[in-house]
């Protein structure tokens, strides 16, 4: 009895988050494409429904019934399992997010989260990681010039940035004293993390922007140099899928980042849903706002920051945060 | 816990399966894509034994950094498939050596005192295992990462600049 209930609840949390990641995704791009509009002063798309609200619906539907397309030279299983590999990472990161307070129904708790790993944090980084497989097996599977130096670019970026995203989370393992995300969140019930370590929170998302392969990061995907990188050759919905995939990845780690940093679901007043919505969609929206001010970073550069200031700063941070909890008889 | 032997039995298969393909293949990119799957399957194997935190390692550091770095090397020296193929005399030491420890292991599992009883399945918390591994095993995981230390040293080294602003070239040579 209890077992199948449990089976159910699961199900039902599964469909929630997954349809809401999906829907989010497809209307961050009618957002961004709003936005960009609005930054360069032109309208954005508008023709498509009342204020172009059904543009994703039809930009779905042309990425759908366009031809899919398999290069004759490619490796076809891995160019064909690429693009799911983008798309399901970030998909599965989501199952470990809390993203409400514990909901009471009839003295049972429900804890709004899919589930509550003790490793949770590790495991977030561990699929982190995984993501670079689908940029450098689709670009190599095209096997084309331009998509594998769009994946060897790719690859290189994301290791290197994902050693500092990794190093810039320890500090709050050391504070919260676990790699829950649910106790992380339960950590920052006076002052969320952002506060205490503004410097991780900085690392953290320059991390994540250059994780998530946005400009001034996009070097893998640079239309101007490599036409589109990594996907120059796909088309449909498999192209379709490595946007899914980007944008899906951008609200998780903006999820991530509330999570970590932001104090998770906790707020005054209005309901912990709504307050975890919102700061989740703060860290999205400066990306996009972030891609429409700074202009791509030269591949030299972006090695720079990555390994020679962001990685020896992330070091130091960890350093000086373990010496004053030492100090304070944490 | 019948569920958890199957799944436990499947994921040796899997495990194995795997790593044979991936020394038997003769493109690369795809025997690195075995060893990846053998990874992943030995990480779910860490999680049934009750080490979630090793688990996890397992697959932030083989199947998503070392890996990756395989990976990358091959897209970038070596294009399609190897001309070499394997020879027949090749298979000949290292067969020799894998019996021999399929030998050494099936003695242990038959001789060994303490292997006829079951261990108890438990979970560890990764609290309890780092306090564990730093309090007891201190000493080697600070050489292990001196080791390291060496190790990156003599990377930055060999691809230094020299005075006149030249990546040294040796290894294309």
């Amino acid at each position: 009895m209890w077992w199948t209930l449990g089976l159910v609840l699961l199900i039902i949390k599964l469909t929630i988050v997954i349809s809401v990641l999906f829907g989010f995704a497809a209307y961050m791009v009618l957002v961004e494409r709003k936005l960009l509009g609005r930054f360069q002063i032109r309208y954005g798309p508008n023709r498509v429904g009342p204020f172009g609200l059904l543009q994703p619906l039809a930009d779905g539907l042309k990425l759908i019934i366009k031809e899919d397309f398999v290069p004759r030279s490619a490796d076809r299983l891995v160019f064909l399992t690429a693009p799911a590999v983008v798309a399901a990472v970030p998909l599965v990161i989501a199952a470990v997010i809390p993203f409400a307070a514990d909901f009471t129904i009839g003295g049972t708790r429900i804890p709004m989260v899919i589930t509550d790993l003790n490793i949770g944090m590790l495991f977030v980084l561990a699929l982190a990681s995984l993501a670079v497989y689908g940029v450098a097996l689709g670009g190599w599977a095209s096997n084309s010039k331009y998509s594998l130096l769009g994946a060897i670019r790719g690859s290189a970026q994301l290791i290197s940035y994902e050693l500092s995203m990794g190093l810039s989370l320890v500090p709050v393992v050391m504070i919260a004293g676990s790699f829950s995300l649910v106790d992380i969140v339960n950590a920052q019930a006076r002052l969320p993390f952002i506060l205490v370590q503004p410097v991780s929170f900085i690392i953290f998302l320059i991390s994540a922007m250059a994780e998530s392969n946005r400009i001034p990061f996009d070097l893998p995907e640079s239309e101007n140099e490599l036409i589109g990188g990594f996907h120059t050759e796909y088309s449909g919905m498999r192209f379709g899928l490595f946007f899914v995939g980007e944008y899906v990845s951008m609200i998780v780690l903006g999820a991530l980042t509330t999570v970590f940093f932001l104090g998770g679901w906790r707020g005054p007043l209005l309901p912990s849903l709504f307050w975890f919505l919102f700061k989740t969609m703060l860290i999205p929206l400066f990306f996009i706002w972030t891609r429409a001010t700074l202009p791509r970073l030269r591949y030299d550069q972006l090695m720079h920051l990555g390994w020679k200031f962001l990685l020896p700063v992330a070091l130091i941070n960890i350093v000086v945060t373990g010496g004053v909890m030492l100090l304070m008889g944490w | 816990m019948i569920s958890l032997r199957i799944i436990f039995y499947v994921l040796s298969v899997v495990i194995l399966t795997a790593t044979a393909m991936a020394i038997t293949r003769k493109n690369l990119v795809h025997a690195v894509l075995y060893l990846i799957q053998s990874f992943f399957a030995t990480a779910i194997l860490f999680y049934l034994l009750g080490a979630p935190l090793l688990a996890a390692l397992e697959v932030i550091i083989y199947a998503g950094a070392i890996m990756v770095l395989f990976l990358f090397i091959i897209m970038t020296l070596i294009a399609g498939e190897t001309q070499a193929g394997h020879g027949r005399r090749q298979w000949i030491f290292p067969g020799i050596l894998g019996v021999v420890s399929i030998l050494a292991a099936f003695f242990l599992i038959f001789e060994a005192p303490g292997t006829q009883t079951m261990v108890a399945p438990a979970m560890v918390r990764p609290l309890v295992f780092g306090e564990y591994i730093f309090s007891k095993y201190w000493l080697p995981v600070e050489i292990v990462s001196l080791l390291l230390f060496v190790a990156l040293a003599g990377a930055l080294y060999l691809g230094r600049y020299k005075s006149g602003g030249q990546v040294e070239t040796e290894v294309e040579q």
